[in-house]
Protein backbone atom coordinates (compact mmCIF):
# COMPACT_ATOMS: atom_id res chain seq x y z
CA UNK A 1 0.00 0.00 0.00
CA UNK A 2 2.46 2.38 1.32
CA UNK A 3 5.05 1.26 -1.31
CA UNK A 4 2.33 1.87 -4.41
CA UNK A 5 1.90 5.33 -3.15
CA UNK A 6 5.32 6.07 -2.60
CA UNK A 7 5.50 4.90 -6.54
CA UNK A 8 2.80 6.78 -7.97
CA UNK A 9 4.13 9.76 -6.27
CA UNK A 10 7.40 9.69 -7.70
CA UNK A 11 6.10 8.37 -10.86
CA UNK A 12 4.04 11.88 -11.28
CA UNK A 13 6.90 13.85 -10.04
CA UNK A 14 8.90 11.82 -13.20
CA UNK A 15 6.24 12.51 -15.43
CA UNK A 16 6.26 16.18 -14.68
CA UNK A 17 9.73 16.46 -14.80
CA UNK A 18 10.81 14.64 -18.33
CA UNK A 19 6.74 14.46 -19.77
CA UNK A 20 8.13 10.95 -21.63
CA UNK A 21 5.42 8.89 -21.45
CA UNK A 22 5.70 5.45 -19.38
CA UNK A 23 4.50 3.15 -22.50
CA UNK A 24 7.17 4.54 -24.55
CA UNK A 25 9.39 1.48 -25.38
CA UNK A 26 13.20 2.01 -24.48
CA UNK A 27 16.11 -0.03 -23.49
CA UNK A 28 19.32 0.87 -21.19
CA UNK A 29 22.65 0.01 -23.17
CA UNK A 30 25.62 0.14 -20.78
CA UNK A 31 28.45 1.26 -23.47
CA UNK A 32 32.21 2.67 -23.43
CA UNK A 33 33.25 6.06 -23.67
CA UNK A 34 35.05 5.91 -26.71
CA UNK A 35 31.92 4.87 -28.84
CA UNK A 36 29.99 7.71 -27.30
CA UNK A 37 32.65 10.69 -27.40
CA UNK A 38 33.27 8.89 -31.36
CA UNK A 39 30.43 10.11 -32.17
CA UNK A 40 29.80 6.60 -33.48
CA UNK A 41 26.44 6.11 -31.62
CA UNK A 42 25.29 9.60 -31.90
CA UNK A 43 25.32 8.54 -35.60
CA UNK A 44 23.82 5.11 -35.87
CA UNK A 45 21.16 5.31 -33.29
CA UNK A 46 18.66 7.37 -34.82
CA UNK A 47 18.61 4.92 -37.86
CA UNK A 48 17.52 1.55 -35.28
CA UNK A 49 15.38 3.80 -33.09
CA UNK A 50 13.34 5.08 -36.46
CA UNK A 51 12.60 1.64 -37.71
CA UNK A 52 11.80 0.00 -34.85
CA UNK A 53 10.72 2.83 -32.17
CA UNK A 54 12.46 1.49 -29.73
CA UNK A 55 14.58 4.67 -28.05
CA UNK A 56 18.53 4.01 -26.97
CA UNK A 57 19.84 4.92 -24.13
CA UNK A 58 23.00 4.68 -23.47
CA UNK A 59 25.04 5.21 -20.40
CA UNK A 60 28.77 5.73 -21.28
CA UNK A 61 31.58 4.81 -18.65
CA UNK A 62 35.10 2.65 -18.54
CA UNK A 63 34.13 -1.00 -19.85
CA UNK A 64 34.69 -2.17 -16.23
CA UNK A 65 32.04 0.24 -14.71
CA UNK A 66 30.02 -0.74 -17.49
CA UNK A 67 29.76 -4.76 -16.97
CA UNK A 68 29.18 -4.04 -12.96
CA UNK A 69 26.65 -1.98 -13.94
CA UNK A 70 25.19 -4.81 -16.26
CA UNK A 71 25.60 -7.52 -13.02
CA UNK A 72 23.16 -5.17 -10.77
CA UNK A 73 21.22 -5.42 -13.72
CA UNK A 74 21.38 -1.58 -14.96
CA UNK A 75 21.43 -2.37 -18.01
CA UNK A 76 19.51 -4.35 -21.13
CA UNK A 77 22.49 -4.45 -23.60
CA UNK A 78 26.20 -3.85 -23.04
CA UNK A 79 28.32 -2.94 -25.72
CA UNK A 80 32.02 -3.13 -24.46
CA UNK A 81 35.79 -3.59 -25.55
CA UNK A 82 37.55 -6.11 -23.01
CA UNK A 83 37.12 -9.61 -24.72
CA UNK A 84 38.35 -11.89 -21.95
CA UNK A 85 36.19 -9.65 -19.08
CA UNK A 86 32.68 -10.01 -21.42
CA UNK A 87 33.13 -13.47 -22.19
CA UNK A 88 33.36 -14.09 -18.17
CA UNK A 89 30.50 -12.04 -18.42
CA UNK A 90 28.53 -14.43 -19.58
CA UNK A 91 30.27 -17.58 -18.35
CA UNK A 92 29.39 -16.51 -14.69
CA UNK A 93 25.62 -16.33 -16.48
CA UNK A 94 24.90 -12.28 -16.58
CA UNK A 95 24.71 -12.65 -19.87
CA UNK A 96 22.76 -14.48 -22.91
CA UNK A 97 25.37 -14.86 -25.37
CA UNK A 98 28.59 -12.34 -26.74
CA UNK A 99 28.82 -11.30 -30.52
CA UNK A 100 31.36 -9.53 -32.11
CA UNK A 101 30.59 -6.13 -33.34
CA UNK A 102 33.28 -4.23 -35.07
CA UNK A 103 37.09 -3.73 -34.05
CA UNK A 104 39.40 -0.62 -34.36
CA UNK A 105 42.81 -0.33 -33.08
CA UNK A 106 45.18 1.43 -30.25
CA UNK A 107 48.00 4.25 -30.63
CA UNK A 108 50.47 5.28 -28.27
CA UNK A 109 50.38 8.59 -28.58
CA UNK A 110 53.25 11.45 -26.97
CA UNK A 111 54.38 14.49 -27.49
CA UNK A 112 56.46 15.70 -30.80
CA UNK A 113 59.31 16.13 -28.55
CA UNK A 114 59.42 12.29 -27.63
CA UNK A 115 62.26 11.86 -24.59
CA UNK A 116 61.44 8.36 -25.57
CA UNK A 117 62.62 8.02 -28.79
CA UNK A 118 59.37 5.60 -30.11
CA UNK A 119 58.14 7.52 -32.96
CA UNK A 120 57.36 5.60 -36.20
CA UNK A 121 57.73 2.24 -34.42
CA UNK A 122 55.67 -0.62 -34.78
CA UNK A 123 56.40 -2.84 -32.12
CA UNK A 124 54.17 -1.74 -29.29
CA UNK A 125 56.10 -3.45 -26.54
CA UNK A 126 59.67 -2.14 -27.99
CA UNK A 127 58.06 1.38 -27.15
CA UNK A 128 56.58 0.74 -24.00
CA UNK A 129 59.78 -0.38 -22.64
CA UNK A 130 61.37 2.23 -23.84
CA UNK A 131 59.43 4.69 -21.98
CA UNK A 132 59.79 2.75 -19.06
CA UNK A 133 63.96 3.27 -19.27
CA UNK A 134 63.20 6.79 -20.44
CA UNK A 135 61.05 7.02 -17.04
CA UNK A 136 58.99 9.70 -19.44
CA UNK A 137 55.77 10.77 -18.41
CA UNK A 138 52.80 8.36 -19.23
CA UNK A 139 49.18 9.10 -18.32
CA UNK A 140 47.08 5.77 -17.85
CA UNK A 141 43.77 5.12 -17.69
CA UNK A 142 44.10 3.35 -14.57
CA UNK A 143 40.31 2.62 -13.79
CA UNK A 144 39.97 -0.82 -15.25
CA UNK A 145 38.70 0.13 -18.90
CA UNK A 146 39.01 -2.11 -21.99
CA UNK A 147 42.07 0.69 -22.73
CA UNK A 148 43.51 0.01 -18.98
CA UNK A 149 43.15 -3.38 -19.73
CA UNK A 150 44.45 -3.74 -22.36
CA UNK A 151 47.48 -1.46 -21.27
CA UNK A 152 48.33 -3.26 -18.87
CA UNK A 153 48.70 -6.50 -20.71
CA UNK A 154 50.88 -4.60 -23.35
CA UNK A 155 53.18 -3.83 -20.00
CA UNK A 156 53.18 -7.31 -18.65
CA UNK A 157 54.29 -8.92 -22.50
CA UNK A 158 57.19 -5.87 -22.11
CA UNK A 159 57.87 -6.96 -18.85
CA UNK A 160 57.49 -3.52 -16.84
CA UNK A 161 55.71 -3.21 -13.96
CA UNK A 162 54.66 0.70 -14.34
CA UNK A 163 52.79 0.56 -11.54
CA UNK A 164 55.77 0.77 -9.42
CA UNK A 165 56.89 4.57 -10.61
CA UNK A 166 53.03 5.03 -9.74
CA UNK A 167 52.66 9.14 -8.93
CA UNK A 168 56.33 9.71 -10.47
CA UNK A 169 56.76 8.70 -14.16
CA UNK A 170 53.50 6.56 -14.34
CA UNK A 171 50.55 8.41 -13.67
CA UNK A 172 47.07 6.87 -13.09
CA UNK A 173 43.90 9.68 -14.12
CA UNK A 174 41.57 6.92 -12.53
CA UNK A 175 38.87 8.65 -15.38
CA UNK A 176 38.16 8.37 -18.86
CA UNK A 177 39.96 8.39 -22.13
CA UNK A 178 39.14 12.22 -22.63
CA UNK A 179 40.16 12.68 -19.33
CA UNK A 180 43.16 11.33 -19.48
CA UNK A 181 44.27 11.80 -22.74
CA UNK A 182 43.60 16.04 -21.42
CA UNK A 183 46.21 15.17 -18.78
CA UNK A 184 48.32 13.73 -21.07
CA UNK A 185 48.29 16.80 -23.36
CA UNK A 186 48.61 19.40 -20.21
CA UNK A 187 52.14 17.32 -18.98
CA UNK A 188 53.21 16.21 -22.28
CA UNK A 189 52.81 12.11 -21.84
CA UNK A 190 52.23 9.40 -23.54
CA UNK A 191 49.35 8.11 -23.49
CA UNK A 192 47.58 4.51 -24.80
CA UNK A 193 44.43 5.12 -26.38
CA UNK A 194 42.09 4.46 -29.19
CA UNK A 195 42.20 5.37 -32.44
CA UNK A 196 38.48 6.69 -32.26
CA UNK A 197 38.52 8.58 -29.09
CA UNK A 198 41.72 10.11 -30.10
CA UNK A 199 40.55 11.21 -34.05
CA UNK A 200 37.75 12.82 -32.35
CA UNK A 201 39.25 14.55 -29.64
CA UNK A 202 39.33 18.18 -29.61
CA UNK A 203 42.32 19.64 -27.30
CA UNK A 204 45.42 17.27 -28.87
CA UNK A 205 48.05 20.06 -28.42
CA UNK A 206 51.78 19.26 -29.02
CA UNK A 207 50.49 15.03 -29.06
CA UNK A 208 50.76 13.11 -31.64
CA UNK A 209 50.20 9.41 -32.91
CA UNK A 210 53.77 7.81 -32.36
CA UNK A 211 53.39 4.59 -32.98
CA UNK A 212 50.65 1.85 -34.28
CA UNK A 213 50.20 -0.90 -36.79
CA UNK A 214 51.55 -3.58 -34.12
CA UNK A 215 48.97 -6.80 -34.23
CA UNK A 216 48.81 -6.52 -30.69
CA UNK A 217 47.00 -2.82 -30.44
CA UNK A 218 43.79 -4.64 -32.09
CA UNK A 219 40.64 -3.70 -30.22
CA UNK A 220 37.87 -5.46 -30.40
CA UNK A 221 33.96 -4.54 -29.12
CA UNK A 222 31.32 -7.15 -28.27
CA UNK A 223 27.74 -7.06 -27.54
CA UNK A 224 26.22 -9.06 -25.25
CA UNK A 225 22.26 -8.80 -24.06
CA UNK A 226 21.89 -8.79 -19.89
CA UNK A 227 20.57 -12.08 -18.71
CA UNK A 228 17.06 -11.96 -18.20
CA UNK A 229 16.82 -15.20 -16.19
CA UNK A 230 19.18 -12.99 -13.65
CA UNK A 231 17.43 -10.10 -13.85
CA UNK A 232 13.93 -10.80 -14.67
CA UNK A 233 13.17 -6.63 -15.36
CA UNK A 234 15.78 -6.78 -18.52
CA UNK A 235 13.47 -5.51 -21.38
CA UNK A 236 14.97 -8.71 -23.29
CA UNK A 237 13.19 -8.56 -26.47
CA UNK A 238 13.87 -4.85 -27.27
CA UNK A 239 17.55 -5.63 -25.92
CA UNK A 240 17.27 -8.69 -28.53
CA UNK A 241 16.40 -6.57 -31.45
CA UNK A 242 19.08 -4.39 -30.71
CA UNK A 243 21.61 -7.17 -30.59
CA UNK A 244 20.09 -8.30 -33.97
CA UNK A 245 20.04 -4.73 -35.47
CA UNK A 246 24.11 -4.25 -34.58
CA UNK A 247 25.55 -7.29 -35.95
CA UNK A 248 22.94 -7.65 -38.93
CA UNK A 249 23.22 -6.08 -42.14
CA UNK A 250 21.92 -2.68 -41.37
CA UNK A 251 23.90 -2.07 -37.98
CA UNK A 252 26.98 -3.11 -39.73
CA UNK A 253 26.51 -1.00 -42.62
CA UNK A 254 25.94 1.98 -40.52
CA UNK A 255 29.20 1.35 -38.14
CA UNK A 256 30.73 0.92 -41.94
CA UNK A 257 29.40 4.16 -43.20
CA UNK A 258 30.63 6.67 -39.98
CA UNK A 259 33.33 8.66 -41.03
CA UNK A 260 34.99 11.75 -39.11
CA UNK A 261 36.94 14.02 -41.29
CA UNK A 262 36.94 11.19 -44.09
CA UNK A 263 38.76 8.46 -41.63
CA UNK A 264 36.64 5.48 -40.71
CA UNK A 265 36.73 4.91 -37.29
CA UNK A 266 35.33 1.59 -36.59
CA UNK A 267 35.34 -1.69 -39.27
CA UNK A 268 32.57 -4.16 -38.50
CA UNK A 269 33.19 -7.73 -38.55
CA UNK A 270 30.22 -9.44 -36.80
CA UNK A 271 30.43 -13.07 -38.32
CA UNK B 1 45.34 31.78 -26.51
CA UNK B 2 43.90 34.16 -29.19
CA UNK B 3 42.71 30.65 -30.94
CA UNK B 4 41.38 29.29 -27.82
CA UNK B 5 38.91 32.79 -27.26
CA UNK B 6 37.81 33.23 -30.93
CA UNK B 7 36.74 29.02 -30.21
CA UNK B 8 34.89 30.44 -26.85
CA UNK B 9 33.26 33.24 -28.77
CA UNK B 10 32.15 31.04 -31.55
CA UNK B 11 30.86 28.24 -28.89
CA UNK B 12 29.50 30.68 -26.91
CA UNK B 13 27.32 31.95 -30.00
CA UNK B 14 26.48 28.73 -30.81
CA UNK B 15 24.52 27.95 -27.92
CA UNK B 16 23.06 30.96 -27.87
CA UNK B 17 21.67 31.39 -31.35
CA UNK B 18 18.90 29.09 -29.61
CA UNK B 19 19.89 25.65 -30.37
CA UNK B 20 17.25 23.52 -29.18
CA UNK B 21 19.22 20.58 -27.92
CA UNK B 22 21.11 23.26 -25.49
CA UNK B 23 17.73 24.94 -24.29
CA UNK B 24 16.05 21.25 -23.42
CA UNK B 25 19.50 20.37 -21.30
CA UNK B 26 19.17 24.02 -19.72
CA UNK B 27 15.88 23.53 -18.96
CA UNK B 28 15.79 20.34 -17.64
CA UNK B 29 18.55 21.30 -15.29
CA UNK B 30 16.21 24.03 -14.10
CA UNK B 31 13.70 21.45 -13.51
CA UNK B 32 15.89 18.90 -11.41
CA UNK B 33 17.10 21.53 -9.35
CA UNK B 34 14.45 23.75 -8.38
CA UNK B 35 12.08 20.17 -7.89
CA UNK B 36 15.13 19.19 -5.49
CA UNK B 37 15.10 22.52 -3.64
CA UNK B 38 11.13 22.84 -3.00
CA UNK B 39 10.71 19.17 -1.97
CA UNK B 40 14.36 20.25 0.20
CA UNK B 41 12.20 22.82 1.26
CA UNK B 42 9.48 20.58 2.52
CA UNK B 43 11.47 18.61 4.85
CA UNK B 44 14.04 20.68 5.73
CA UNK B 45 12.49 24.00 7.10
CA UNK B 46 10.15 22.05 9.51
CA UNK B 47 12.96 19.45 11.09
CA UNK B 48 15.39 22.79 11.00
CA UNK B 49 12.88 24.82 12.91
CA UNK B 50 11.88 22.12 15.39
CA UNK B 51 15.06 21.35 16.25
CA UNK B 52 15.45 25.30 16.99
CA UNK B 53 12.77 25.00 19.50
CA UNK B 54 12.74 21.61 20.91
CA UNK B 55 14.59 20.54 23.57
CA UNK B 56 15.82 17.14 23.90
CA UNK B 57 18.38 15.17 24.99
CA UNK B 58 21.06 14.26 21.72
CA UNK B 59 19.47 17.98 20.12
CA UNK B 60 23.16 18.98 19.92
CA UNK B 61 24.36 16.19 18.45
CA UNK B 62 21.99 16.06 15.96
CA UNK B 63 22.74 19.94 15.19
CA UNK B 64 26.11 19.10 14.64
CA UNK B 65 25.41 15.52 12.28
CA UNK B 66 22.82 18.00 10.30
CA UNK B 67 26.29 21.26 9.51
CA UNK B 68 28.52 18.01 8.89
CA UNK B 69 25.99 16.51 6.25
CA UNK B 70 26.36 20.15 4.61
CA UNK B 71 29.47 18.60 3.27
CA UNK B 72 28.32 15.15 2.61
CA UNK B 73 30.60 15.16 -0.78
CA UNK B 74 28.43 14.70 -4.24
CA UNK B 75 30.21 11.64 -5.12
CA UNK B 76 29.26 8.76 -2.46
CA UNK B 77 25.70 10.52 -2.22
CA UNK B 78 25.38 9.53 -5.96
CA UNK B 79 26.69 5.62 -4.97
CA UNK B 80 24.47 5.37 -1.92
CA UNK B 81 21.23 6.44 -4.26
CA UNK B 82 22.55 4.48 -7.19
CA UNK B 83 22.59 1.74 -4.78
CA UNK B 84 19.30 1.77 -3.78
CA UNK B 85 17.40 2.42 -7.01
CA UNK B 86 19.76 -0.09 -8.81
CA UNK B 87 17.51 -2.90 -10.27
CA UNK B 88 19.57 -4.97 -7.69
CA UNK B 89 19.26 -2.59 -4.99
CA UNK B 90 15.98 -2.37 -2.56
CA UNK B 91 13.67 -0.02 -4.43
CA UNK B 92 14.89 -1.62 -7.79
CA UNK B 93 11.58 -2.38 -8.63
CA UNK B 94 10.57 1.38 -9.25
CA UNK B 95 12.82 1.68 -12.13
CA UNK B 96 14.05 5.05 -10.93
CA UNK B 97 17.75 4.84 -11.87
CA UNK B 98 18.83 6.75 -14.98
CA UNK B 99 15.66 9.04 -14.71
CA UNK B 100 15.30 12.81 -13.68
CA UNK B 101 13.56 11.08 -10.74
CA UNK B 102 16.80 9.81 -9.58
CA UNK B 103 18.82 12.92 -9.99
CA UNK B 104 15.88 15.54 -7.99
CA UNK B 105 16.25 12.23 -5.00
CA UNK B 106 20.45 12.57 -5.34
CA UNK B 107 19.71 16.35 -5.25
CA UNK B 108 17.39 16.76 -2.12
CA UNK B 109 19.96 14.29 0.13
CA UNK B 110 22.33 16.90 -0.78
CA UNK B 111 20.24 20.47 -0.54
CA UNK B 112 18.06 19.18 2.46
CA UNK B 113 20.61 19.31 5.24
CA UNK B 114 21.64 23.09 3.81
CA UNK B 115 18.22 24.27 4.17
CA UNK B 116 17.50 22.45 7.57
CA UNK B 117 20.65 23.55 8.60
CA UNK B 118 20.48 27.51 7.96
CA UNK B 119 16.79 27.17 8.94
CA UNK B 120 17.83 25.89 12.16
CA UNK B 121 20.21 28.76 12.70
CA UNK B 122 17.55 31.66 11.73
CA UNK B 123 14.71 30.56 13.34
CA UNK B 124 16.91 29.68 17.01
CA UNK B 125 17.88 33.06 16.81
CA UNK B 126 14.11 34.46 16.13
CA UNK B 127 13.02 32.43 19.19
CA UNK B 128 15.47 33.82 21.69
CA UNK B 129 14.67 37.28 20.73
CA UNK B 130 10.86 36.49 20.62
CA UNK B 131 10.81 34.19 23.50
CA UNK B 132 8.89 36.38 26.38
CA UNK B 133 6.38 37.36 24.00
CA UNK B 134 5.49 33.87 22.81
CA UNK B 135 5.56 32.63 26.44
CA UNK B 136 3.14 35.48 27.35
CA UNK B 137 0.92 34.57 24.53
CA UNK B 138 0.80 31.17 26.07
CA UNK B 139 2.28 30.03 22.36
CA UNK B 140 4.15 26.17 23.33
CA UNK B 141 7.00 26.01 21.39
CA UNK B 142 6.49 23.53 18.95
CA UNK B 143 3.55 25.96 17.96
CA UNK B 144 5.22 28.77 17.52
CA UNK B 145 7.18 27.15 14.90
CA UNK B 146 4.93 28.64 11.67
CA UNK B 147 4.55 32.16 12.82
CA UNK B 148 8.81 32.19 13.51
CA UNK B 149 9.19 30.26 9.48
CA UNK B 150 6.79 32.75 8.45
CA UNK B 151 8.85 35.84 10.40
CA UNK B 152 12.15 34.25 9.20
CA UNK B 153 11.02 34.10 5.44
CA UNK B 154 13.57 36.44 3.91
CA UNK B 155 16.66 35.01 5.70
CA UNK B 156 14.83 31.57 4.55
CA UNK B 157 15.11 32.48 0.82
CA UNK B 158 18.49 32.58 1.33
CA UNK B 159 18.91 29.61 2.86
CA UNK B 160 16.86 28.13 -0.32
CA UNK B 161 19.02 30.07 -3.01
CA UNK B 162 22.06 28.32 -1.41
CA UNK B 163 20.48 25.35 -1.46
CA UNK B 164 19.91 25.93 -5.16
CA UNK B 165 23.69 26.69 -5.76
CA UNK B 166 24.68 23.66 -4.77
CA UNK B 167 22.29 21.17 -6.31
CA UNK B 168 22.31 23.27 -9.94
CA UNK B 169 25.86 23.25 -9.90
CA UNK B 170 26.95 19.91 -8.80
CA UNK B 171 27.99 17.03 -11.30
CA UNK B 172 29.44 13.75 -9.17
CA UNK B 173 25.83 12.70 -8.12
CA UNK B 174 23.34 13.63 -11.14
CA UNK B 175 26.33 11.89 -13.29
CA UNK B 176 25.72 8.42 -11.43
CA UNK B 177 22.14 8.49 -11.15
CA UNK B 178 21.21 10.39 -14.01
CA UNK B 179 23.52 8.83 -16.56
CA UNK B 180 24.16 11.38 -18.36
CA UNK B 181 22.08 9.94 -21.21
CA UNK B 182 21.75 12.46 -24.44
CA UNK B 183 17.74 13.99 -24.10
CA UNK B 184 16.64 11.99 -20.82
CA UNK B 185 18.68 13.08 -18.25
CA UNK B 186 21.86 15.12 -19.62
CA UNK B 187 22.02 18.27 -17.50
CA UNK B 188 24.01 21.37 -18.00
CA UNK B 189 27.14 20.10 -15.68
CA UNK B 190 26.95 16.20 -16.80
CA UNK B 191 27.36 18.25 -20.85
CA UNK B 192 30.19 20.20 -19.74
CA UNK B 193 31.92 17.05 -17.88
CA UNK B 194 31.06 15.49 -21.35
CA UNK B 195 32.51 18.10 -23.32
CA UNK B 196 35.49 18.17 -21.28
CA UNK B 197 36.56 14.61 -22.13
CA UNK B 198 36.11 15.37 -25.43
CA UNK B 199 38.59 17.83 -25.16
CA UNK B 200 36.17 20.45 -26.51
CA UNK B 201 37.49 22.84 -23.89
CA UNK B 202 36.02 25.92 -25.32
CA UNK B 203 32.40 24.51 -25.71
CA UNK B 204 32.86 23.25 -22.48
CA UNK B 205 33.67 26.82 -21.13
CA UNK B 206 31.00 28.50 -23.03
CA UNK B 207 28.35 26.02 -21.27
CA UNK B 208 29.66 26.69 -17.95
CA UNK B 209 29.18 30.56 -18.91
CA UNK B 210 25.85 29.78 -19.35
CA UNK B 211 25.83 27.94 -16.13
CA UNK B 212 26.66 30.80 -14.13
CA UNK B 213 24.63 33.24 -15.86
CA UNK B 214 21.34 30.88 -15.02
CA UNK B 215 22.74 31.05 -11.65
CA UNK B 216 22.95 35.03 -11.38
CA UNK B 217 19.22 35.33 -13.59
CA UNK B 218 17.27 32.49 -10.87
CA UNK B 219 19.16 34.79 -8.06
CA UNK B 220 18.40 37.81 -9.30
CA UNK B 221 14.79 37.06 -9.68
CA UNK B 222 14.50 35.79 -6.47
CA UNK B 223 16.34 38.77 -4.49
CA UNK B 224 13.84 40.76 -6.63
CA UNK B 225 10.55 39.18 -5.54
CA UNK B 226 11.50 38.87 -2.06
CA UNK B 227 12.65 42.81 -1.95
CA UNK B 228 9.11 43.55 -3.12
CA UNK B 229 7.80 41.01 -0.78
CA UNK B 230 9.27 43.08 1.88
CA UNK B 231 8.28 46.33 1.00
CA UNK B 232 4.94 44.79 0.31
CA UNK B 233 4.84 43.54 3.81
CA UNK B 234 6.40 47.01 5.56
CA UNK B 235 3.51 48.67 4.00
CA UNK B 236 0.50 46.55 5.45
CA UNK B 237 2.68 46.58 8.78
Amino acid sequence: MIRNIVRAALVTLGLTVTSVSAEEAFIVVQSTTSTQNSGLLDYILPGFEAETGIDVRVVAVGTGQAIRNAINGDGDVLLVHAKQAEEQFVADGWGVERFDVMYNDFVLVGPESDPAKVKDGTDIVVALRAVAEAEAPFASRGDDSGTHKAEMRLWSAAGADPTEASGEWYRETGSGMGATLNVASGMDAYALTDRATWQSFGNKGKLEVLVEGDPRLFNQYGVILVNPEKHPRVRAAAGQRFVDWLIGPDGQAAIESYKLEGQQLFFPNAK
Amino acid sequence: MQGFASEFNSAVSLVLRGDAELWAIVLLSLKVSIFAVLISALIGMPVGAALAVARFPGRRALIVLMNALMGFPPVVVGLLVYLILSRSGPLGVLELLYTPTAMIIAQVVLVTPIVAALTRQVVEMLAEEYSEQLRSLGVSRLASVPVLLWDARLALVTALLAGFGRAIAEVGAVIIVGGNINHVTRVMTTAIALETSKGNLALALALGAILIGIAVAVNALVSTLSLRADQEGLRHA
